[in-house]
This record gives structure tokens, C-alpha cells and sequence, in this order.
């Protein structure tokens, strides 16, 4: 694996969200606030984490990262485009007729998706399975991680898994929650609410590490640190910002599932590529 | 004509439940086959598992009363290369997971082995909730998923067997209620085939589960009355074996399909979309008549509800004059 500064990491996570908006305003269709907030959860897996093969997806010792909140699945193809899965000019076919990026991720049609997802709150406990027959294998030196939205811990179906899990003893799986508070008929706590989301976790009987979900380094460790616990499953608590980089789609509800129109991508895009003037933006 | 090697009636018949057939099967896929795992949710015994996970402790895995869980970790065991059988029973699993095996066992193209126990009104006394009648036209309903109804307990010892070597989703039937073993051990089955069990030229009967043992003794009872039935068990629904059902219909030209469930949407609507399609003959179907079981003793249900050879003598004889 090649190691990356924290800096080239932010610039790689710029050129995704730009990769992001453009692919949702061709789509004219999709979700993007959760992608958005979910780039450094995406680019800290794919970059610093995962092991894992682009050019070979299927690789026998990989490990595995499963995607339980489907829509987000612009920052996941735009991700592992970067990372070398396939060509970058691909993600212009998002949504499109015929296209292997499906408007929610499908096995069958990409290869390196690992599952088909969309329907929530099945993700947690596809990766229980994995982990058991990994445990069978006696491969348990693979680990799987899970990426949950936080509206999506309305479904049962999270909490079922949430028990299974401990009862087996699994401790090389890792689940990380997007809490970015809002889901589609508004933020979480008025639709459903979830807090005391840690104290829920921990009584669960898990080890939960909260941490800024936006914040490369911050993710980093949590994930190096989850290798250190060993006598519980970890769960990562990743509080990002809904539509983060594009200033009109941060908190946001409304842009949980609407696209960037082609005058908004082009606001979008002015800002990102100047990271807010920060940097000097190249003209594309 | 595959020579289909059934019990001579003059033996007379032995009784054991469907799912015990289940239960034999996986205890000895389990010894034969590695890869093999199972999970229950909390009905390990009812859905006979438990002597596979007492044999097997490292390859069953207890779910609690969590189907949603049962079919998604079964998902997610099969994507680690296993070949997981799970069981509840059917009002539940597939009652109740219906979305989580349509996304993560159907489209995601896992062979994960659905077993549902207790299916149909001879569950008895637990009652409508617990009388699942639906479950074949949920599972028939599926892209990818292979649907199988053994007629007896032998049949679904080998149905169990053949699924671990089958790279689809599969869903398997299982009763709850001790009926008649009508097959034998070189009785043939294979998933796909549907079976001629008695050749005829006046009506077509088509029967799957424990009910093709009731169109055996309607069959051999309306012989001697002078009306020749040709009786055929589907044990695969789904994918349906076309072939041999088209050319009954084209040689009797009348059907009557019987089955444990909903008379609409499941053998009997398989049945009725291929000929309507392909070679129109008047079907009749023999089911429950949309509406929910209710508790009783399985007989008393069984007969109530006209899922026995007498109501099919009768309706037979009936529906046989439309061709006089």
C-alpha cells in the first residue's frame, strides 16, 4: 500500500466531491448530502485501510467493505474510480441506461461492490455472516467494515444484528455510522430520534469511538485503534456534515436526496476547486 | 416414462412429517459437505435443525427470533462461500424477511437455502397466523430463486441433499403434519422435473407437497369408476418443468392442479399462466379460496377446505363432463 500524507489525502477528497457533483448533475438524479460528508470515510478506507487490490477486486485475502446505505453510492464508485477500480470517465454513466453504476450499488453489474444495497438496515448483519464463514476458514485476519447511514438505525433489522453480532464474538468487523442528523423527512431526532445513540451502542454490548467524521487523521486512528480491541466489535460513530464542501447543501435536509441542477454544480464546483479561496483553483 | 418406483399400495403406508425428511437430510449433507452451515431463528427442533447443530456446534448458528437477521446473515455467509440452510417457519421466513431475501439473496445472487416448516393448514391448532399460504407465490415471484415442494419426507431428504449442490437461491416447503411416505429410495428426484406418476387420457391432475399423495388415491379410486387421471407431481415449481406439463395438457386437454396454499399465484397459477400461453385448456384449481386458515386439527382443516382425495374425486367427475 501506498502511504499517503494527510494533505494529499485532502486534495484527493476535494477532486471525489468534485467527481461527486458532476456525476449527480449529468445523472439529473441521486443523493447528495451523504455522499458528500462521506468522502474521508471513503478515501481513509480505500487510501489508508482497506487491504485490498484495485485491479483485482476479487482477490482471495482482501478485505471487505460493505456499503448498507445504498444511496450514498456516488462517493463509493466515485472513490474507487480514484483508487484505480476503473476509469474515472465512467462515472459519468451514474444512473444511465445500461451503466455497471446502478442508481444503488449491485454486485452483479461492478465488481469490488461486495453486496447489493439500497433497501436499509441489512448491511450489519450481511457482514456478520461474512465474518462467521470467515471464522470457519480460519481467514479471521480479514477485516470487514460497514458503512451505516444514521437515519437507516431506524430499520429493526440494525438492531437485530446489533445482538448478533457480540453473541458471536465477532471482533474483526468494524461499523461505521454516518451521523450527519438528517434523514429525508428532516433531522433525525425530530423524525425518529436516536440519542443516546453511543449509550444505545454501548449497551449493545459494543465499543464505540466517536469521532469527526470530516477529519482525515481523526478517522484514521479510530480505524488503527479499532485493531486494538479485541474482546468487542467496534463501532465507529463518524458525526459529518451533510453536503460538507458545497456551502447552499451543508445541513441541509432538502439535499438528501435531490441532485445539483446545472447552474448549482457550477457554484459547487467554483467553490471546490477553490477550496473556498483557499488554494488557487486549476482551470478545467 | 421415467420409471417413478412409488410404494405399492398393498403395502400399505408409513407416516412421518416432511421437514423430518429435512432434518435427515442436512445431518448427513453436514457430515458429507464442509461447507455447509445452518442457522435457525429460536425453532431449532420444530424445524428439525437440531441434529445437525448438535452434531455440527461451529457450523449452526442460533439467530433468536430475528428473520430479517436469519436471512441477511445467511447472505452474508453465502458471500463468504458457504452454503448456509435456513430455517423458521414460513410465516416467518419468508413472511416476514420477504425484502431482505428479494435485495440480499435474490438480486445479490446468493445461494442462500431458504427452508420454511410448517407451511399450509395442516399446522392445526396454532391457527391462520401461523398457516402459511402464501410463501410459494412469494418465492415463485422471485428472479433467481428456485422453488421446491416434496411430496413426502423421503423426497425432501433428497431435496435437501441436491440444494447444497444447486448455485441458486433455493426455497424449500416443508409440512408439519406426519403424512403418508409414497415414494421410495430409488423413487426418482431431481431439481427441475416434474414427475408422471400414473398415466391417463381423461383429466390432467397436477399436485405438489402432501397433496400429490391425495391425487394418487383420487387417481387409483376414479380408475375404477371408468375415468383414466394422469397424475403429476411438481416438486420444483419453479423453474417449472414445462415440457412434461404440455404434454399432458395436449394428450387430456383438462386439468386440475391441487396444493396446500392460495388457489391463486402458486402451483395452480403457474400452471394456468403456461397453458394459457402456450396450449388454452380449462384448469381448475384446488386450494384455499383467498382467505386465511383457522385453527382445528389438521384433518378436520385439510377436509374442511376440500384438500383431500375425496373433493378431488368430485370435482373431477364434475369438471370432466365439459369435454362430454
Amino acid at each position: 500500500m501506498q502511504d499517503y500524507s494527510i494533505h494529499e489525502l485532502e486534495l484527493i477528497s476535494n477532486e471525489i466531491r468534485q467527481d461527486i457533483i458532476k456525476m449527480l448533475e449529468h445523472a439529473g438524479s441521486g443523493h447528495s448530502a451523504g455522499p458528500l460528508g462521506e468522502v474521508e470515510i471513503y478515501v481513509a478506507l480505500y487510501y489508508m485501510i482497506l487491504n485490498h487490490r484495485p485491479s483485482q477486486p476479487n482477490w482471495s485475502e482482501r478485505d471487505v467493505l460493505i456499503q448498507s446505505n445504498g444511496h450514498c453510492v456516488p462517493v463509493r464508485y466515485a472513490t474507487m474510480a480514484h483508487a484505480g477500480y476503473f476509469d474515472r470517465q465512467e462515472l459519468q454513466t451514474l444512473r444511465r441506461f445500461g451503466t455497471r453504476l446502478q442508481g444503488h450499488p449491485e454486485r452483479m453489474r461492478l465488481p469490488g461492490l461486495e453486496s447489493t444495497s439500497g433497501p436499509l438496515g441489512c448491511g450489519l448483519s450481511q457482514a456478520a455472516g461474512l465474518a462467521l464463514a470467515f471464522r470457519l476458514d480460519n481467514q479471521e485476519k480479514r477485516r470487514i467494515y460497514v458503512v451505516m447511514g444514521d437515519g437507516e438505525l431506524d430499520e429493526g433489522n440494525v438492531w437485530e444484528a446489533a445482538m448478533f453480532v457480540p453473541r458471536h464474538k465477532i471482533n474483526n468487523l468494524v461499523a461505521i455510522i454516518d451521523r450527519n442528523n438528517i434523514q429525508i423527512d428532516g433531522p433525525t431526532e425530530d423524525v425518529m430520534p436516536l440519542e443516546d445513540l453511543k449509550a444505545k451502542w454501548s449497551s449493545f454490548g459494543w465499543h464505540v469511538i466517536e469521532v469527526d467524521g470530516n477529519n482525515l487523521e481523526d478517522l484514521i486512528d479510530a480505524f488503527h485503534l479499532s485493531r486494538a480491541i479485541i474482546e468487542k466489535p467496534t463501532v465507529i460513530i463518524a458525526h459529518t456534515i451533510p453536503g460538507k464542501g458545497v456551502d447552499f447543501m451543508e445541513q441541509d435536509f432538502a439535499w438528501h436526496g435531490s441532485p445539483p441542477n446545472h447552474e448549482q454544480a457550477v457554484k459547487a464546483l467554483h467553490e471546490l476547486r477553490t477550496l473556498k479561496g483557499k488554494i488557487t483553483s486549476e482551470h478545467l | 416414462m421415467v420409471k417413478v418406483n412409488l410404494v405399492e399400495y398393498q403395502k400399505g403406508y408409513q407416516k412421518e412429517p416432511i421437514r423430518k425428511g429435512f432434518g435427515r437430510g442436512l445431518l448427513k449433507l453436514g457430515q458429507m459437505n464442509q461447507q455447509v452451515v445452518a442457522c435457525c431463528a429460536d425453532l431449532t427442533e420444530s424445524t428439525q435443525m437440531l441434529d445437525f447443530a448438535k452434531a455440527f456446534p461451529n457450523r449452526f448458528f442460533e439467530i433468536g427470533v430475528a428473520e430479517q437477521n436469519l436471512a441477511t446473515v445467511g447472505s452474508g455467509l453465502a458471500a463468504g462461500g458457504k452454503i448456509p440452510y435456513i430455517s423458521s417457519y414460513a410465516a416467518f421466513s419468508p413472511g416476514r424477511n420477504y425484502e431482505q431475501i428479494r435485495t440480499t439473496i435474490c438480486l445479490n445472487n446468493r445461494p442462500v437455502k431458504i427452508v420454511g416448516s410448517h407451511a399450509g393448514v395442516s399446522v392445526g391448532p396454532d391457527g391462520a397466523t401461523h398457516q402459511m399460504l402464501e410463501d410459494i407465490i412469494l418465492m415463485r415471484a422471485l428472479p433467481n430463486m428456485v422453488v421446491i415442494s416434496p411430496g413426502d419426507s423421503l423426497e425432501a431428504e433428497k431435496a435437501t441433499f441436491q440444494m447444497a449442490n444447486d448455485n441458486r437461491p433455493n426455497y424449500l416447503r416443508l409440512a408439519r403434519e406426519a403424512t403418508a411416505i409414497f415414494t421410495t429410495n430409488s423413487t426418482p428426484f431431481e431439481i427441475g422435473p416434474a414427475y408422471v406418476y400414473r398415466e391417463g387420457n381423461d383429466v390432467s391432475i397436477i399436485a405438489t407437497g402432501a397433496m400429490t399423495f391425495q391425487a394418487l388415491l383420487a387417481s387409483d379410486q376414479l380408475s375404477n369408476e371408468g375415468i383414466s387421471c394422469e397424475v403429476i407431481h411438481v416438486p420444483t415449481i419453479k423453474p417449472l418443468d414445462q415440457a412434461t406439463i404440455l404434454t399432458s395438457l395436449k394428450k387430456t386437454r383438462l386439468a386440475i392442479t391441487i396444493e396446500e396454499g392460495q388457489a391463486s399465484g402458486g402451483l395452480g397459477g403457474a400452471i394456468s399462466e403456461l397453458s394459457t400461453s402456450l396450449f388454452p385448456v380449462p384448469i381448475f384449481r384446488l386450494g384455499i379460496n383467498d382467505r386465511f386458515g383457522e385453527s382445528g386439527q389438521p384433518d378436520e382443516l385439510l377436509n374442511y377446505f376440500g384438500l383431500n382425495s375425496d373433493n378431488l374425486i368430485q370435482t373431477v367427475k364434475k369438471i370432466i363432463k365439459i369435454k362430454r
